[in-house]
């Protein structure tokens, strides 16, 4: 014990006597950190890259399909008629439907999702929303392509059946807002489930303290309490909706049509370029060219509808500092 | 709740042996005492002792938590709240709270008074309202700083006004009873005292009860004092001692009660 005793105080010493010694503040090396950095900062880059090289490629497929002596601006904005085999290039036919075909989803988009939102937030057991959360999660999860099936071999029959087999065609809006609608229920209802949790508890129990019942505490204090934040969710499903292609591209049909009747079948923006992208166009024909035109006005609306979205949720972040 | 007309008991709430669980550990046990109408009633007593549980108990506030349970009777005119076919909304609207941290919702401060009022059928016209709003701010003593502001929101009041305007709010839906919980604990003492001269002031109108940490305070403000302790070997809350104010701070029955309101702990 003593001889134990002993040794360690000695090395003790030893240690407290070498360190002064070997003490060696100089910079070294540190070749594995500056790699990583390196390639980190790669990483960052690229996505800024890609943003960058997409938007490079839409401006100057787009400038030169404008360029053209067929199509002017104006008639591109303010044309009804959508036929390149013409030389017709209205896009107000696609914007249209795309525009009918976003309304619709989010008419049955906005109450479902919402009505999910305050469910899980307000009303369910710990035990509905653990069997719930991952349900919603899943059908976020599903590829749209089974959406557009869904939409033209299950929709629309019944849509049919309904309204009268001469009123719905085949192909129609309806039944492709319908169905992109429930794609983007998702996103509304879990965006908006995480803004109603953000309000404090403290609110519920000031309203359940006056005497109000859980759906008065959750629609008049709660969901007022989140509306930023829900508006800012209900823009990014909005922008979700104007960009599906697979849904409508099954299920709307593949000829531009400038119509309200959502009976009806009409081609939207994405529909289109997809359809035309598929298709045997030879590369620089202004055909070709159009849907870069296409995509960079589908570009613009998405990249409103993302400024829209953030500003709504910074000032939504104020409210609670 | 069922039609129970005024009586004239000198009580507002009276619990018979009333334990509270949450899940199986029992966080109250074996609270029978009455609460007189008209007082200031403090529940006070150390951290965990359950007296804000008590608290929550007279309007059914514990609902919300899941898993708690009230056995035993809380009467309020004779009747037991807890009775299967009592509804903890009306409750509440007899029975007004009062929370720890000043909670307005994030509403104009007209909107903040008038939302009790219109949750709970509100037929008048706007001048009535108008009129209902002021005189909820008035018996709240905070008229006088908002009547030129009541579009703006009620979190730009500052903390002690904020509080008022909870109060005003609890009192707008013309309450019997106000609950308090620690109602000052989050506010500078100049606030508090405004608070107290208010509460000493709605005495006269309303019941109070209020949990407090601050003994001076309940010594201060309170007509009746209940002081709780947490059984040690339980760990349930109990009521050692209740009496009138100034028999528990000076003269005490019990020792533990001795101890704790000349600081000895807690």
């Amino acid at each position: 014990m003593a001889d134990q005793a002993q040794a360690k105080a000695e090395q003790g010493a030893a240690l407290a006597v070498s360190i002064p010694q070997t003490i060696d503040l100089r910079k070294r090396p540190r070749i594995g950190e500056s790699i990583i950095q390196t390639v980190l900062f790669i990483c960052g880059f690229i996505s800024i890259f890609t943003t960058i090289g997409i938007v490079y490629v839409l401006f100057q497929e787009s400038l030169s399909f404008f360029a053209d002596p067929a199509v002017t601006l104006f008639e591109f904005f303010t044309g009804t008629v959508w036929q390149p085999r013409i030389g017709e290039f209205g896009i107000l036919p696609l914007l249209n439907a795309t525009l009918v075909i976003s309304s619709i989803a989010m008419l049955v988009a906005v109450p479902l999702g919402l009505g999910m939102a305050i469910y899980l937030s307000e009303y369910a057991s710990e035990r509905a929303r653990a069997i719930l959360k991952p349900v919603i999660e899943l059908l976020a999860g599903i590829p749209t392509v089974v959406y557009g099936y869904f939409a033209l071999t299950f929709v629309t029959p019944i849509l049919r059946g309904i309204f009268g087999n001469d009123v719905v065609s085949v192909y129609n809006m309806l039944s492709a807002g319908m169905v992109v609608g429930v794609l983007i229920t998702p996103i509304i209802a879990t965006l908006s489930e995480d803004a109603l949790s953000a309000v404090p508890g403290s609110l519920r129990q000031a309203s359940f303290g006056l005497g109000s019942t859980r759906w008065e505490t959750a629609i008049k204090v709660v969901v007022p309490a989140a509306l930023s934040g829900i508006f800012a969710g209900g823009i990014v499903a909005m922008s979700r909706a104007v960009g599906e292609t697979m849904v409508v591209a099954l299920a709307a049909g593949a000829s531009p049509n400038l119509t309200w009747n959502p009976f009806e079948p009409a081609e939207t923006m994405t529909g289109h370029i997809a359809r035309i992208s598929g298709g045997d166009l030879s590369y620089g024909s202004i055909d070709y060219r159009s849907i870069f035109a296409i995509g960079l006005v589908l570009f613009f609306i998405t990249l409103a509808l993302n400024i829209a979205s953030r500003r709504i949720v910074r000032r939504f972040r104020e409210v609670y500092d | 709740m069922s039609t129970t007309t005024m009586n004239d008991s000198k009580y507002a709430i009276e619990t018979r042996a009333m334990n509270i669980y949450y899940g199986a550990f029992r966080a109250v046990k074996d609270v029978t005492f009455s609460i007189e109408r008209n007082k200031i009633t403090a529940l006070i007593g150390p951290s965990g002792c359950g007296k804000s549980t008590v608290l929550r108990s007279f309007n059914r506030m514990n609902d919300l938590i899941p898993g708690a349970r009230t056995e035993g009777e809380v009467l309020y005119h004779g009747q037991n709240l807890y009775d299967p076919d009592v509804d903890a909304v009306q409750v509440r609207r007899q029975i007004g709270m009062v929370f720890q941290k000043p909670n307005p919702f994030p509403k104009s401060i007209y909107d903040n008074i008038a939302y009790g009022p219109r949750i709970n059928g509100w037929k008048g016209t706007r001048a009535e309202m108008d009129e209902l709003v002021e005189r909820a701010l008035v018996g709240a003593a905070l008229w006088d700083e908002v009547k030129d502001k009541l579009n703006q929101s009620g979190l730009s009041l500052s903390g002690g006004q904020q509080q008022r305007l909870c109060i005003a709010r609890a009192i707008a839906v013309q309450p019997e009873v106000i609950l308090m919980d620690e109602p000052c604990s989050a506010l500078d003492p100049i606030s508090t005292l405004k608070i107290e001269e208010l509460m000493l002031e709605l005495r006269q109108r309303y019941t109070i009860v209020i949990v407090t940490h601050n003994m001076q305070q309940a010594a201060r403000v309170s007509d009746y004092t209940a002081f709780f302790l947490m059984d040690k070997e339980d760990r349930a809350g109990e009521l050692v001692e209740y009496d009138v104010t100034s028999k528990v701070f000076q003269n005490p029955a019990d020792k533990r009660t001795e101890e704790y309101v000349s600081g000895r702990f807690g």
